[in-house]
């Protein structure tokens, strides 16, 4: 198998069960585990009340377009292959956004709005990707 | 208490802008740092404080090359594009505290000979986040971070890409007035239309320049700046601000909103005008796209009219509001808007390439890092 060419996370102990989700096939979200408030990208505080314990939670992975653009021009040569490919920014259902690239769905038919759902890329040993696909 | 009127910028100087150098950031740097205090009047000793522009040189270079024996100030303002003009602000509070006098603000960089943009993102701090969560699904450079707010700005307030054509077209038709610009070629909105496709809607031509240069300014304490050679530029009103969600624009409540929203208010109150009072802008344009956002930010038109505004021809030399009258970071050259302040001053001075005629109160941009914004006002003396 040749070798994975794309950039590679670093994850820290705030950070690990995020990607430690996203291999068992969940999007998981932190939530504040004491005022209950979800947050993304995983962080050590909750913004709302100061508390850094952290409860993990598994997220719908349903959400709605908020934005995108359509990459043709491969900024690391480990993406060249991919062009051209779509980002999406979606808002979950849980109030967080997060970006991905856009499956099953031609990006002229984007909108602001249109349902999507995550789903899971293996992308190398120990790191699977999310996707979004249209719900 | 106020820095209004406080500092002054007494000195700006530049290199010749290249793309394709053998020097070093460092010797860029410091070539235009010693035309800026010669311009001002004055000696590489009599420079007390140095804000040196993150990712190069840092204040012990400047110590060592000038001889300056007792450099009482050095600080840096990782803004990325916003850290030039909010060193302004870092540089007056310390002239006013009575710190130092002379602060010399610089840059030099090869961003054409040297990393490009895509590898120079992954090695700073402020793109930790992005470099977890992002870049690994492929959104690695500014434009691919920037592109879904000039995408959102478009569905929700029918933005054009011929809008964003008007910015550049305007930019380089200044650029070709000023013999230091790289770019010397005239375009057209065909041109911009027929440019390849970036990351969409971000063509080449809405698109920045990489360059190779320094420039620098001098700010020196306005009590000071009074008997210097030059008449002195005045800064009335500076800020920085900084958006919601400033490390990742992807969490940002409102995607179309800038720390530039947040700055500008307290600038301008600082100063004691409003933006109709502007004579000449020169405003941060790493892409097209940002410039139209700050236009809007800074409260020259209301959100979302940013469009119709340059659409106007507002921006150009002769209309209400010429913009980035040196050529700026589309045309002229990419020195992360210290070039920007440069410009200012001489618009200003009455020295300027491409002249506005009678321009007496200016204001200057920046904006870096997924949002950050700066602002300097500014008038002669």
């Amino acid at each position: 198998m040749a070798e994975y060419a794309k950039l590679v996370p670093s994850p820290t102990p705030d950070t690990q069960p995020y990607w430690d989700g996203l291999n068992e096939g969940r999007l998981r979200l932190q939530r504040c585990a004491d005022c209950g408030k979800v947050r993304h990208y995983p962080r050590p505080m909750c913004d709302a009340c100061y508390s850094m314990n952290v409860a993990w939670m598994d997220a719908s992975g349903r959400g709605l377009v908020h934005s995108w653009t359509v990459t043709h021009h491969a900024f690391h040569p480990g993406f060249k292959p991919d062009l051209p490919y779509t980002l999406l920014t979606v808002d979950l259902d849980e109030g967080v956004r997060m970006q991905a690239q856009l499956r099953g769905l031609d990006a002229s038919e984007l909108r602001i709005g249109l349902p999507v759902r995550v789903a899971f890329e293996p992308a190398t040993e120990g790191l699977t990707l999310p996707v979004f696909e249209p719900a | 208490m106020s820095l209004h009127e406080k500092g002054a910028v007494t000195g700006v100087g530049e290199t010749e802008y290249l793309r394709g150098t053998d020097r070093t950031p460092l010797s860029l740097q410091l070539e235009a740092s010693l035309r800026a205090i010669e311009d001002a009047g004055l000696k590489p000793t009599d420079i007390d404080g140095v804000i040196p522009y993150g990712l190069g040189a840092v204040a012990e270079d400047f110590v060592t090359n000038f001889g300056i024996p007792d450099l009482r100030f050095s600080a840096t303002t990782p803004m990325g594009g916003a850290s030039a003009v909010a060193a302004i602000q870092c540089a007056i509070a310390a002239v006013h505290a009575g710190i130092c006098n002379h602060v010399l603000l610089a840059i030099g960089r090869t961003g054409y000979s040297g990393g490009r943009i895509g590898t120079r993102v992954q090695q700073m701090p402020q793109f930790r986040v992005v470099g977890e969560f992002e870049m690994p699904s492929g959104a690695i450079a500014p434009a691919q971070l920037y592109a879904p707010m000039a995408r959102r700005h478009m569905e929700l307030y029918g933005t054009t890409s011929l809008q964003f054509a008007e910015i550049a077209v305007s930019t380089r038709n200044n650029a070709m007035l000023n013999s230091n610009a790289t770019m010397q070629r005239a375009i057209t909105v065909e041109d911009h239309q027929n440019s390849r496709m970036i990351s969409d809607p971000l063509r080449l031509l809405d698109c920045s320049l990489e360059s190779d240069g320094g420039a620098a300014v001098v700010i020196s304490a306005a009590d000071r700046a009074r008997d210097m050679r030059r008449k002195p530029v005045l800064v009335m009103g500076v800020a920085e601000g900084h958006p919601d969600s400033p490390s990742a624009i992807t969490q940002r409540p409102d995607m179309t909103t800038l720390g530039l929203a947040k700055a500008a208010p307290r600038a301008f109150a600082m100063a004691g005008v409003t933006p109709g009072d502007i004579d000449v802008a020169e405003i941060y344009d790493c892409f097209t796209y940002n410039v139209l956002c700050q236009i809007e930010d800074a409260g020259f038109c209301k959100k979302g009219e940013g469009g119709p505004f340059v659409e106007s021809g507002a921006i150009r030399l002769g209309g209400k509001l010429p913009i980035n009258t040196h050529g700026g970071l589309l045309s002229q050259a990419h020195m992360a808007g210290m070039n920007h302040i440069v410009e200012l001053v001489r618009q200003l001075r009455g020295a300027a390439a491409a002249q506005v005629a009678g321009a007496k109160i200016g204001v200057v941009t920046g904006y870096g890092d997924m949002g950050d914004g700066s602002i300097a006002i500014m008038r002669r003396a």
